[in-house]
């Protein structure tokens, strides 16, 4: 357990000196958000009717783009050769990891949020419920990320081949978030299960990525 | 008086990388204060070996037995030194304690061992390829564990740094415990070597 809070607390130090990394995504969420509508048209009412897909579009992609960071630095020094045969199990170490990487990527998002929703004029109420979603929701894009990070961080230009990858994993992530936007009746189901599908990813992604470490490196 | 029992034991070993053979039919014993060193020219697989022995590349062929330790409590250190440029001397080493264990001695006194004790606040990334390499080393201290793999370990070590390493494996064996060293230079107190031919 000390050795899960040890990594997680290095990984949110380095990202605090390093800096930057968090800025260019938040900057990418909105940019890919705010250029919608003029793709879209100015159509007030329509817009306002797409603003939460929109959002869910913008973060997915966003997270999907940040994905090679996860073990990049890691396998690149030799600390991630290191991780196997360190004192804490490889398991563990990639669930401090998964933890880190959904605080750096996933929470600068919640909060850049409410300038998206100012953007595409969303109401308060909908934007407080497609916040709770990208809440619930992106631990679970977080953990399927992992995989595909874990599977990708051997090939040298891996680059975009993970969201590809998870690409398809991800699409009941983004069904439930938008659904639990939509009707405000059906939507306490549809939250749901969208935070069944995050507990359950959370908890087994990190046994299946770091299987995929440890056969990676042959 | 008998030989102390054997830590790890490997038998008709074969390795072959990209679909080209490295070597077949390497063989040893390793005991407790015993030092193997592996020798051969470039290519011939010795980080190979290390890192089979490691459990990281699977062997074609062949036993690798560690015996009462499985799985084997070893220290690598390899090509990449694995320490993180942003994170200070003190830090670095203060990770790699919590992860693997306080068992070894303190940060501070592995960074005084390496001859890096008034640098301790210092960013990683401002230490030459050399400092980076003793760093890399001090890791071995902070955690107490039996067998070490060194890959090259003098590599880009000055005269002092040579003499270093050869004070720190004296040491480890001294308290029981092994090193394996794929090296070019000649360490003191070698009871094994190991000589790996040519790739064909």
């Amino acid at each position: 357990m000390s050795g899960l809070l040890t990594i997680l607390g290095r990984d949110l130090r380095l990202a605090a000196r390093t800096g930057g990394d968090a800025l260019t995504l938040v900057l990418f969420f909105v940019m890919a958000g705010a250029i919608m509508p003029f793709a879209i048209g100015p159509d007030r009412v329509l817009l306002q009717k797409l603003a939460p897909g929109i959002i869910w579009l913008a973060a997915f992609l966003s997270m999907l783009l940040g994905l090679d960071r996860l073990f990049r630095a890691d396998e690149d020094d030799g600390t991630l050769l290191l991780f196997r045969h360190a004192g804490t199990p490889l398991e563990a170490i990639v669930a401090a990891k998964l933890m880190a990487h959904w605080l750096l990527t996933a929470v600068p998002l919640l909060i850049a949020s409410p300038l998206l929703a100012i953007l595409l004029s969303m109401d308060t109420a909908v934007w407080g419920r497609t916040a709770l979603a990208l809440l619930v929701g992106t631990p679970a894009l977080t953990a399927f990320g992992t995989i595909g990070a874990a599977v990708t961080v051997s090939l040298r230009r891996g680059g975009l081949l993970a969201p590809v990858l998870i690409l398809p994993l991800s699409i009941p992530v983004l069904i439930f978030g938008v659904a639990s936007v939509g009707a405000p009746e059906g939507s306490s189901a549809a939250i749901l299960f969208l935070a069944a599908i995050s507990l359950v990813s959370v908890a087994f992604c990190p046994f299946a990525a770091a299987l995929a470490l440890r056969l990676g490196s042959e | 008086m008998t030989a102390p029992d054997p830590l790890l034991t490997v038998e008709n070993l074969a390795l072959s990388r990209g679909g080209r053979a490295l070597f077949a039919d390497v063989g040893f014993s390793l005991r407790p204060g015993g030092l193997l060193l592996l020798r051969g020219p470039n290519g011939a697989g010795k980080s190979s070996l290390l890192l089979t022995l490691a459990g990281v590349l699977r062997p074609e062929a062949g036993r690798i037995d560690w015996h009462a330790e499985e799985p084997p409590r070893v220290h690598i250190v390899g090509h990449q030194s694995g320490v993180k440029t942003r994170l200070t001397l003190l830090e670095n080493l203060g990770f790699w304690r919590a992860v693997n264990g306080p068992t070894g001695i303190s940060p501070e006194a592995a960074l005084e061992t390496v001859g890096l004790g008034a640098i301790g606040g210092l960013d990683a990334g401002y230490l030459s390829a050399g400092q980076t390499k003793r760093l890399a080393l001090a890791r071995l201290l902070v955690t107490d564990r039996p067998i070490w793999l060194l890959d090259e370990p003098s590599a880009s070590l000055d005269t002092a740094g040579d003499v270093l390493v050869g004070r720190l494996i004296a040491a480890r064996l001294s308290s029981g415990g092994a090193v394996i060293a794929a090296t070019h230079d000649d360490i003191p107190g070698a009871t094994e070597t190991l000589t790996l031919g040519a790739p064909n």
